[in-house]
């Protein structure tokens, strides 16, 4: 670790003069943000050759198949694949060491949402330059989470929004209609399981283990329900009583049953794996499970008897708001052959690498007009859901210490939704610890 | 230790004093010998621990800026030194959690939990290796697939076990099902402590029973015929006979038993996970805060764990050494002697064992 300290000062030194050059050479371009903001912009995406695209754990294949067909069509500089562990977190830490020790092959960086502000401030990743890198057509929540202070430094590759898989068979059943907010679909619960009798069947069920995915689904309930956690003005303001109520929504649900007391423990494949076995009959989930639910192979019980629809919300026929996922690829300052490295940025974000991508490995498209495509939503039907999910999806708190931040929010509402602490209190302390991380 | 070196003073002396002009030339050049071959070992050593010992030690005295330049996002990088901060910080009250003791800093509620685990899964250990090592001792039909059985546990690499509980006790695991009512032992409750506790008690009292089936193994049977003949219930062989005899060994075991529970990490991150504070232990505190990139702390809370496992080490040698020592007679303690440095010999072997899970 402390081999780095060198590095860095080296670096310090480096990125400091190259922002003297930048603002000596590229007077006229800045806007509001100073000159000296891009610490590297003048970063040069022309020179050519072989680099290292870094990501995790290629499940499903895509990642050689994007590969092959650019190197194809590449032949002076070509993208070889190197494959992190799946773990999000230790990707996060190779990315951050080979930063430090600067390794130059390392060329393309594929970062979760959430790291985009930390890799920018800590000047790991290289502002993208809007000339260069275009965002039309992209869906405009995806952009600006890839955005850090006016700036682009992640191009988005895929995205990921929020959906509630439904059982549309129990739900035809009992002359249902699908439900849009949390009141309808405990009445919708309250119907079929007294008709069902079945002391298995459990109602609604999201993401309410003590990791990421309950920072994603507290910050959904909050933002559905009107609040916030970081306002507009970049000021955190979580302690409201519409932040209360979204979170009160959860705490009540888990007192009353329509959430199981279990799924306090669940992470996605513990409620996928239920609502797969036909045990519950709403659940909040990815685009991913998808396919899982309609595998024909028997390992699903619910293949054709569900539906996909857009979060619960508060109020009839409005969706509820969705946090943001996805992955964006990046460039590092460290890296040798940034040409190479950008034209790879620019391929998978055409229409044709977008459209293959969903229909190979069902990723989510950045592209708005591929949620609208006929031929895609013969396929994933859950497509013109998702768009509405992603269209209306907020990001996660914009913060460098990211994780800091996920665990705050993560202390204060853990023991809420358990009912151990009010959800007004809660709020109360996650405000004053994210002021001290948020400034 | 006294007692190991005893022999080994007692053989130069022996080697006699009239040679002592040529034994000194002689150990001269042995000793230059013993440095040479020595070299290479030390060499690694120094470069694999004592150097990363002294760098972070070093790197506790810094902090890492953190600071966001108000118009650009961007932190200005690097380290400024701060003195003992870091360990000051430990008891400044900042960065309070709630665990299993109310509202304390996240440093000491994972001092407690790391010191609580230890006492009492060195405790559950010792007892049940203790009994496991007495039944393996036993010549019956069968003891050899039960010797195998008792030690599969320990066998299986921690993260392996660590997810295996962790599917036992999930909420709708078997452990559930087995005592038919729902428990959240995986959600950060003080249930969470008890599954630990339990998985790492299945998963090293071998370790314990191993070892003292070895101490079992070195006391002669006459001395049990010769207690059975003076009439001595089973209870008081157990407390008078096998007890004392086999103490050098347990304690060796226990020792490390000890030192390694302090430094848990993979069974509560594995089965609970991170952020839980209920089991957080002061190496997975480390490790968080060293993932956060705030190195400075991380070293800092990895160099109060450090010196604890020596003060823990120090007092356990002391202690239980001098017991050994005080409480015998001298025929007894003879014996003992001699085994003792049978052990000290062994220690290292141990060591190895000890090290690999």
């Amino acid at each position: 670790m402390t081999s780095a300290r060198p590095a860095r000062r080296v670096l310090i030194a480096a990125a400091s003069l190259t922002a003297l050059l930048a603002a000596a050479a590229c007077g006229g371009s800045g806007g509001d943000s100073a000159p000296a903001a891009s610490a590297s912009g003048g970063a040069d995406f022309s020179k050519q050759g072989d680099v290292q695209f870094w990501a995790g754990k290629d499940n499903t294949g895509d990642v050689k198949r994007i590969l092959d067909a650019f190197n194809a069509q590449h032949p002076n500089g070509k993208v070889t694949f190197r494959e992190l562990p799946a773990l999000a977190d230790q990707q996060r830490q190779q990315m951050i060491q080979n930063f430090q020790i600067k390794n130059p092959k390392m060329g393309i960086v594929s970062m979760d949402v959430v790291w985009v502000s930390e890799f920018a401030a800590k000047g790991i990743v290289e502002p993208l330059p809007a000339e260069q890198f275009p965002t039309e057509g992209m869906l405009q929540p995806v952009v600006d989470a890839g955005t850090y202070f006016n700036k682009l430094y992640g191009y988005p590759a895929s995205t990921d929004g929020g959906l509630v898989y439904y059982r549309s068979d129990l739900l035809k059943k009992y002359d249902l209609e699908v439900p849009t907010t949390f009141d309808e679909i405990k009445a919708a619960c309250d119907k079929i399981k007294a008709g069902e009798n079945n002391s298995k069947l459990e109602c609604y069920a999201g993401q309410y283990n003590k990791y990421e995915g309950l920072t994603v689904n507290m910050a959904e309930a909050i933002n559905t329900a009107g609040g916030t956690i970081v306002g507009d003005d970049g000021k955190v303001a979580v302690n409201t009583p519409e932040a209360a109520k979204g979170i009160q929504q959860i705490t009540d649900w888990f007192k009353d049953g329509t959430i199981p007391k279990g799924a306090i423990t669940w992470a996605e494949e513990e409620g996928r794996a239920s609502f797969q076995a036909g045990n519950l009959i709403f659940q909040r989930n990815w685009p991913y499970a998808f396919s899982l639910f309609s595998k024909d192979d028997g390992s699903s019980k619910v293949n054709g008897k569900f539906g996909v629809a857009p979060l619960p919300s508060f109020t009839a026929g409005q969706p509820g708001v969705s946090s943001l996922g996805g992955h964006y690829y990046a460039i590092p300052t460290t890296a040798d052959n940034k040409g190479t490295a950008a034209d790879f940025l620019k391929f998978v974000a055409t229409d044709e690498q977008q459209r293959q991508s969903t229909i190979k490995a069902s990723t989510s498209p950045v592209l708005a007009s591929l949620y609208e495509d006929q031929e895609l939503a013969k396929k994933y039907p859950y497509l013109p859901v998702l768009a509405k999910s992603v269209a209306t999806a907020k990001a996660r708190p914009k913060a460098v210490e990211y994780g800091d931040v996920t665990l705050a929010i993560q202390d204060a509402t853990y023991p809420a939704i358990q009912g151990k602490t009010p959800a007004d209190q809660a709020l109360q302390g996650l405000q004053d610890k994210l002021s001290t991380l948020i400034k | 230790m006294a007692t190991a070196t005893a022999p080994a003073r007692s053989a130069p002396a022996a080697a006699g004093n009239g040679r002592k002009q040529k034994k000194n030339a002689l150990s001269d050049g042995q000793s230059r010998l013993a440095w040479m071959l020595l070299a290479p070992t030390l060499l690694v050593i120094i470069v694999v621990a004592g150097i990363p010992v002294l760098m972070s030690v070093r790197e506790s005295f810094f902090t890492t800026n953190s600071g966001v330049d108000p118009n650009t996002g961007m932190i200005a990088r690097g380290d400024t030194f701060s003195g003992l901060k870091n360990f000051t910080d430990i008891f400044s009250g900042q960065n309070l959690v709630d665990g299993s003791y109310g509202q304390i800093g996240r440093f000491w509620n994972a001092f407690l939990n790391t010191t609580f685990f230890t006492i009492v899964c060195v405790l559950l250990e010792t007892v049940l290796g203790v009994a496991m090592a007495l039944i393996m001792a036993k010549a019956f039909k069968g003891r050899g697939i039960v010797r195998a059985g008792i030690l599969v546990p320990w066998a299986i690499p921690t993260i392996v076990s660590a997810l295996m509980w962790k599917l036992i006790f999930d909420e709708a695991g078997v452990a559930n099902r087995i005592i038919g009512s729902q428990v959240l032992w995986l959600a950060d409750t003080g249930a969470s402590f008890w599954a630990i506790v339990l998985a790492d008690v299945w998963k090293t009292a071998p370790f314990i029973g191993l070892l003292t089936l070895a101490g079992l193994q070195t006391i002669p049977a006459e001395v049990y015929e010769a207690a059975k003949v003076d009439g001595a219930t089973a209870w008081q062989q157990f407390t008078r006979i096998t007890l004392p005899m086999v103490k050098p060994t347990l304690v060796v075991a226990v020792l490390f038993r000890t030192l390694d529970t302090l430094r848990m990490f993979d069974l509560p991150y594995g089965m609970i996970g991170a952020g839980k504070y209920r089991v957080e232990t002061l190496s997975i505190f480390s490790y968080l805060e060293a993932t956060q990139q705030r190195y400075g702390p991380a070293a800092a809370y990895a160099i109060v764990l450090f010196i604890y496992v020596l003060l823990v080490a120090f007092i356990f040698v002391k202690l239980l050494g001098a017991d050994v020592i005080g409480d015998s007679a001298p025929a007894k303690a003879k014996k003992k002697r001699g085994d003792r440095g049978a052990k000290t010999a062994e220690a290292p072997a141990l060591e190895m064992m000890g090290g690999n899970h």
